[in-house]
């Protein structure tokens, strides 16, 4: 081999490894999933011993009601959980985008709670909703209130409470980033050209920051289907359904209900869902790195 | 068009005072300017004024109505900024209307303001387009035309010409001299080009260093600068400097310097005696030196010319007077050789004389 063509393999060589590994991570068990979602698959079986079985697990899912109820309960969440975090993220960041004494501690206070364990947080917040011993409800005792039943009848309230404690601030520090990239002099042209707070608010800070605001409100969403440890750990999906998420219904079914051929089916139904949603993010850049362009040529043809 | 006024301004970051006690009064539909070099304290004056920036201490009146603690919006000016700053996410005329559309105008009225700048400026074409689809010049153009959609009292502008290229620099210089025909307001504009500030203002306010060093028209301030800084600082090619001692014989003057004797006149001999110090620095703009091989001694310098930079109908020559470097300004037709040693007379009334260590005029 000439040194030439060897020195053009080189960064090939050096990339190997990390390719093989990945493969052999992430492609392998994705495969191995496709494949099982076929066949009528009991954890005994290795699945060379397994039957194939078509489409038949994906219509009998379409036809399960704890499924579809899963999936309802699933978006709900989702969907609740990153309205409310959005709203209260880029409130939070629009309220402390200034220079006050203290600030720079305070930031660091709000990032705490993504940084903790979600195990941890699951079980901390299981303890603060314990019907008779938790915070929350002697708090309400002493107030001469009610007590709730946190983790019975309210029971998707209160998981969806702890998830938008634990992730506002990932929205927080991102919108704040963005804030603090905005040109300084266009928001101060808005406020000779007579914009109040609430009208830079609108008409400059929050279109200029759209671009991140939209990447970071998929990011969530893609993380907020496939949430788990928290719920396992608070609810463990009851009581009956009602905070029954997808990924709790897929690890239900592959191991109490012993059905791996369904559990890959249904692991497949939000794989499915996830790409959309990572395609549309995919699809949103793309686009904006080609406006990017089309402005750079714009620009220096005008030069 | 209201009367300005700034009483003892101070702007201070934290311990630090950046801005010292400036008074400055500007007339109804002046064109004001304010120049200096780097960090000497223009921009901070004329953002205090714009509410941008919190004035320390002090007061801004606007026709004898204090305005500094008041938010930008309720100051009744329209400002350009350097950097231009557009909206990017809106098209030319939402960003040239955007401030008339805050103040809920009627839509005919807003249409009919845009467009009509908009043609004064040459913009119409590119009402459509976003900034980013614009060229510098046009960019710089829109940021002017939003102020002047504004139709506000004052105008303020912060160095708008300085992120243009050279050409396009002359020419928008140009054009905001035709503005500043048409449009009778007070405008304050700040930059650090002298050019810039000799040709547009009506008054020049050179800074240094945190104070005004002197303001008035810019005839005043070429001919008779208060001290060493100013007097370098307008002009170019900048002002000579050199040391000289005085020296009196009988009736006259005289400065003698490394290579030279020159009689001072009546005017400056006078004061010179009325301040008793010998030791002093002499200024002469390098148009005050002219060619002429015939001058006597006392009105004249010999200078050797070491290079000799062509612009065109003018060359300045680059020369050296014992150890000092001294440059002159000539025709360029005058004949002249590079290290030779030619006479230069000096225009008597272009001398000036500076105090050593105050460096105030004499």
């Amino acid at each position: 081999m000439s040194s030439q063509s060897f020195n053009r393999l080189t960064p090939y060589l050096f990339m190997a490894p990390a390719a093989i590994i990945m493969a052999i991570a992430l492609f392998y068990p994705l495969l191995y999933m496709v494949f099982g979602s076929f066949r009528s698959w009991d954890p005994s079986q290795s699945l060379s011993e397994t039957e194939f079985v078509g489409l038949a697990n994906y219509i009998k899912l379409l036809g399960d009601e704890a499924f579809r109820e899963s999936v309802s309960v699933t978006l709900t969440f989702a969907g609740t959980v990153v309205v409310a975090e959005m709203f209260i993220g880029v409130g939070l960041a629009l309220m402390l985008d200034r220079n006050i004494r203290g600030m720079s501690l305070l930031r660091t206070l709000f990032i705490l709670p993504m940084m903790i364990a979600p195990v941890v947080v699951g079980l901390v917040w299981r303890f603060m909703y314990h019907p008779t011993d938790g915070i929350f409800n002697r708090w309400l005792t002493q107030l001469g209130l009610p007590r709730v039943d946190w983790l019975g009848d309210h029971a998707l309230m209160s998981v969806i409470i702890a998830d938008i404690w634990q992730w506002t601030p990932f929205i927080f520090i991102l919108s704040l980033a963005a804030l603090q990239s905005l040109p300084r002099s266009a928001l101060e042209a808005a406020r000779i050209d007579g914009a109040t707070g609430w009208q830079q608010i609108i008409h400059i800070k929050l279109p200029l920051m759209a671009p991140v605001l939209i990447v970071t409100c998929l990011l969530r969403l893609i993380d907020a289907f496939k949430v788990l440890e928290v719920i396992l750990v608070m609810t463990e999906g009851g009581p009956g359904l009602s905070t029954e998420i997808l990924a709790l219904r897929i690890s239900r079914t592959a191991q109490e209900f012993r059905e791996l051929g369904e559990a890959a089916a249904m692991s497949n139904y939000l794989l499915l869902l996830l790409m959309v949603l990572t395609l549309g993010m995919f699809t949103f850049t793309r686009w904006q790195e080609a406006r990017a362009q089309q402005l750079n040529k714009v620009k220096q043809e005008e030069g | 068009m209201p009367k300005i006024r700034l009483d003892g301004l101070v702007k201070r970051y934290g311990a630090v005072e950046v801005l010292h006690n400036i008074d400055l009064t500007m007339e109804e539909n002046e064109f004001t300017v304010l120049v200096g070099p780097s960090g000497c304290g223009k921009s901070t004056t004329l953002r205090m004024l714009a509410g941008l920036d919190i004035v320390s201490e002090g007061e801004i009146y606007m026709d004898d109505r204090p305005i500094s603690r008041l938010e930008p919006k309720d100051r009744d000016l329209a400002m350009v900024f350097q950097d231009y700053a557009l909206y990017p996410h809106m098209n030319v005329a939402r960003n040239m209307s955007f401030a008339l559309r805050l103040q809920k105008r009627p839509k005919e009225e807003i249409d009919l303001k845009v467009r009509e700048v908009a043609k004064i400026l040459g913009l119409t074409e590119y009402l459509n387009r976003k900034p980013g689809e614009l060229s510098g010049g046009q960019r710089q153009r829109v940021a002017m035309g939003r102020a002047l959609t504004r139709d506000a009292g004052t105008f303020l502008f912060d160095e708008p010409l300085s992120n243009l290229d050279a050409k396009l620099r002359g020419q928008m210089r140009a054009e905001l001299a035709l503005m500043r025909q048409r449009v009778q307001k007070n405008m304050v504009y700040v930059t650090h080009d002298q050019v810039e500030a000799m040709t547009l203002a009506d008054r020049i306010v050179v800074m240094h260093g945190g104070y005004i060093q002197q303001q008035g028209t810019p005839e005043e301030l070429f001919k008779r600068p208060v001290n060493k800084f100013v007097a370098g600082f307008l002009g170019s090619p900048p002002m000579n400097f050199m040391d000289v001692t005085l020296e009196e014989t009988g009736e006259k003057f005289f400065a003698r310097g490394d290579g030279f004797r020159i009689a001072l006149p009546g005017r400056l001999a006078d004061r010179a005696r009325r301040v008793g110090q010998s030791e002093l620095t002499m200024g002469i703009r390098p148009s005050d030196l002219n060619f002429d091989a015939a001058a006597p001694d006392s009105e004249a310098m010999d200078l050797r010319v070491s290079i000799s930079e062509y612009i065109g109908a003018q060359s300045v020559l680059i020369c050296k007077c014992g150890e000092a470097t001294v440059t002159v300004e000539v025709k360029s037709e005058t004949p002249i050789a590079l290290g030779e040693t030619l006479r230069f007379a000096v225009r008597p009334e272009g001398i000036q004389l500076f105090d050593k260590k105050t460096e105030d005029a004499l």
